[in-house]
């Protein structure tokens, strides 16, 4: 504050006029553009459904949950300038149990796959997932190596894709706007059973790799198995 | 001054005649690489030449150790330097039987040897003899096969286990004889491990007993993807992700400071200019995101410093947008000099950074009201996550962390690249050898980049029009001589960022090895977190300021 006059609210003033206001039944803090529109009548008609839905999308809480490059360009998304919250969707919850959104920003390998479908596995019901980058499509620049899962939809269903490498803030903006969209208007991706499930080590077809590893694995012990000659 | 070399006359310089009569009869052969001589030793004797090399000559740090496989053999190189003087260079090649490739591990001699040996395990299949605990470190523990090895099939199956699928609240994770002990996973979905790091920390009552970090949850094949690319456009976009906090210029400039001494191209001055702006611009960026995350760590907040970290990183990431046209991935760099030129018009973009870089003292005397004064910080941090020099030096920590244990060691400085000496600034150090040290030591390092770039505009702005030479002629396709070999540093954000090239007469590497200084700085997590509490723990994984996608490549 440069100017010699500093900034002073006369708060007797702001306190008499609040309760005046209150006292005369003029205050419509309650009072929204939207509550006018409606005009006497306190009801709306709606299905239930698209309420909920409406809802759902309107208030989502996302999981903390960073990967790769991508990871760095959403936490821009989620900090100041860009403000995801701005758009009812930037409550990082730590907890995979607390959140109904998870994005999955960058390149999932080999290790992480089976960690990142039992994160996904203990999201509850809805749950809706944003691939953010070109490693979650296909891999993107490591779509060659011999490690990397070639994009996120071989393990668990993706409702949006965001493309770009990694993509802008403002698109990931972008996409979340999307993803309301569509969960307001009931849509999801189908959950299809994707190429790398997680499964009971006992139940894989015993063939050479399987029997090799007999030894060292417990046949209790959950298992994902990549066959990265079928891979795209 | 920071022009001078540090102390020029302590530092012994040997010929390598001199190391060559050091190791006697040890030596079994001579090789010459670009940046060293080298001798091949018998595998059997690695500790033994490592040891007369430390401990007679001064090279006290193995900086990196490549393994690779020929048609006939198998090797391990140990790129060894000294700390006082990184331009003295030696190289100890150790072949390896085709057949059954069993070397002795170096582990006895530099604590460091310990991961480096496990990937080089894990990656191309060396067995290291005497090694404490020769696991796989990047891949899962159920991987077939050695991927960078010659006979290795990428189509074959792979199952991976998810062990730790059972309950953790399970009694199975207290030990039955002594119930204070117990088993606590930290990762690899956790806010505070920085991406995907998985620490194991075993406990007695709240304090560590011992920590484990379980890395490999982002290993994209970094080395694979460079070697199947060409050099002299197809392999600069893989830099930029390694160190992805904003440092790819740093990164990249790895790889051209690499290919450029391995093909003998010069740059232009104009365009060493820029980089060094450039890669200023992003360590600034970097160390603004430490700051943010590290007080994240310690406070817990999601909120002011962390705010205020990224605001001050998106102004950063605008100008270096204006420059490379990306905020991320800039892929900026070319062997033999820069893309494009600075943008139009020029005086506004140099308006943008010094508009930047007068408000910066105003921002850091905020952070260091909000973080360094801060007498809560201070209890945190002062005194714990204590490093040691020696136990520095032994685990090949670089950068930051090496500066916060009072090692004056910079590769800017020490092994001079770009524009730097010509420049006037200069290299902090701080001797608390505690998380705080490195914390300051950060912030001290941004104002110092600071000072850099602002020269560095200043010189740009008075450089005559038609001297903007941005690129010298390179060749369109490079193949460099067969099996000549190099491996060089620079400084990146977090230290020591070497690459290691072994060409094979294609326009594309033979073996391209990547020295991140993240892998070898984390390994120091136990020596700084063993007997201390579980949040000073994340502290100094904190103030480590690791990146998973350099530890893992
Ligand atoms: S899409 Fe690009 S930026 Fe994103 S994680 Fe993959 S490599 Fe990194």
């Amino acid at each position: 504050m440069s100017s010699d006059q500093p900034f002073i609210t006369d708060d007797s003033q702001v306190l008499t006029e609040t309760r005046d206001a209150r006292l005369t039944g003029q205050d419509d803090r309650f009072n929204s553009r939207l509550r006018e529109a409606f005009g006497s009548s306190p009801f709306i008609l709606t299905k239930f459904d698209k309420f909920m839905n409406w809802v759902r999308g309107s208030s989502m809480f996302m999981l903390q949950f960073g990967i790769a490059c991508c990871s760095i360009e959403m936490m821009h998304t989620y900090a100041v300038k860009h403000d995801l919250d701005r758009f009812g969707a930037g409550v990082p919850r730590a907890s995979p149990r607390q959140a109904d959104v998870i994005i999955i920003p960058g390149t999932i390998v080999s290790k992480f796959a089976p960690r990142m479908k039992r994160v996904y596995d203990q999201m509850p019901e809805p749950k809706f997932v944003i691939g953010m980058g070109s490693c979650t499509i296909s891999g993107g620049p490591f779509q060659e190596g011999y490690n990397v899962v070639k994009g996120a939809e071989e393990v668990i269903p993706v409702d949006i894709h965001i493309p770009g490498c990694p993509p802008r803030p403002e698109a990931l903006v972008y996409g979340v706007a999307k993803l309301q969209e569509r969960i307001a208007n009931g849509e999801s991706s189908p959950v299809v059973v994707k190429p790398y499930e997680l499964e009971q080590f006992g139940d894989l077809s015993r063939d050479e790799i399987v029997d090799q590893l007999a030894k060292e694995i417990d046949t209790d012990d959950l298992v994902m198995r990549y066959n990265w000659a079928d891979s795209p | 001054m920071s022009l001078e070399e540090p102390l020029p006359d302590t530092v012994q310089e040997q010929s390598a005649d001199d190391l060559e009569a050091l190791l006697g009869d040890l030596v079994i052969g001579r090789e010459e690489h670009i940046n060293a001589p080298g001798f091949v030793i018998r595998p059997d004797t690695v500790q033994e030449s490592l040891r007369r090399l430390r401990d007679d000559a001064g090279f006290d740090h193995l900086s990196c150790v490549t393994a690779q496989e020929y048609e006939d053999r198998f090797e391990s190189i140990y790129h060894l330097k000294k700390f006082d003087d990184p331009t003295q260079e030696v190289s100890v090649v150790v072949p390896a039987d085709k057949e059954n490739p069993v070397s002795q591990s170096a582990d006895a001699v530099f604590r460091t040897a310990d991961w480096h040996e496990r990937e080089a395990y894990d990656l191309v299949g060396i067995q290291y003899e005497d090694h404490p605990d020769l696991r796989r470190i990047l891949l899962p523990d159920t991987w077939q096969g050695h991927p960078l090895s010659m006979d290795y099939d990428q189509d074959q199956p792979q199952i991976v286990a998810l062990r730790e699928h059972a309950n953790p609240l399970q009694e199975d994770h207290r030990s039955e004889t002594d119930s204070d002990t117990m088993f606590l996973n930290i990762g690899p979905h956790h806010p505070a491990t920085h991406g995907v790091l998985h620490v194991k920390a075993t406990l007695e009552g709240e304090q560590i007993a011992d920590v484990e970090s379980d890395l490999g949850y982002l290993h994209r094949c970094e080395e694979q993807l460079c070697q199947n690319s060409t050099y002299r456009h197809q392999i600069m976009p893989y830099p930029d992700r390694w160190d992805y906090i904003s440092a790819g210029l740093l990164n990249e400039w790895a790889y051209a400071r690499a290919a450029e001494d391995l093909n003998d191209i010069e740059v232009p001055e104009y365009a060493q200019i820029i980089r060094t702006m450039g890669a200023e611009l992003c360590r600034m960026a970097a160390h603004f995101l430490a700051l943010g995350t590290f007080a994240l760590d310690v406070y817990g907040d999601f909120t002011a410093i962390f705010m205020y970290a990224i605001r001050d990183r998106e102004e950063v990431q605008n100008i270096l947008e204006d420059l490379t046209g990306q905020r991320l991935m800039f892929n900026y760099f070319r062997l033999g000099g820069v893309v494009w030129d600075l943008p139009e018009p020029r005086d506004e973009f140099f308006e943008n950074i010094r508009d930047y870089l007068d408000e910066l003292p105003e921002h850091l005397e905020e952070y260091h009201d909000l973080v360094t004064g801060n007498e809560i910080l201070q209890l945190r941090t002062i005194g714990t996550g204590v490093l040691p020099p020696e136990v520095a030096k032994s685990y090949g920590a670089t950068g930051p962390v090496a500066r916060g244990s009072g090692i004056d060691y910079d590769l800017r400085r020490d092994d001079p690249y770009g524009y730097y000496d010509e420049l006037d600034w200069d290299v902090i150090v701080e001797d608390g050898c505690d998380n705080y040290s490195r914390l300051l030591v950060r912030m001290q390092e941004v104002e110092q980049s600071a000072r850099i770039v602002e020269q560095c505009i200043d010189l740009l702005e008075d450089w005559p029009e038609d001297e903007r030479n941005i690129q010298s002629n390179v060749p369109r396709t490079l193949r460099p001589d067969d099996d000549t070999e190099i491996y060089r540093a620079v400084e990146g954000a977090k230290g020591e960022l070497g690459i290691y090239i072994r060409a094979d007469g294609t326009d594309k590497p033979g073996r391209f090895k990547i020295r991140s200084p993240c892998f070898s700085n984390l390994q120091t997590l136990p020596e700084m977190s063993n007997g201390e509490y579980v949040p000073d723990m994340i502290a100094a994984l904190g103030s480590l300021d690791i990146v998973l996608g350099e530890v893992d490549r």
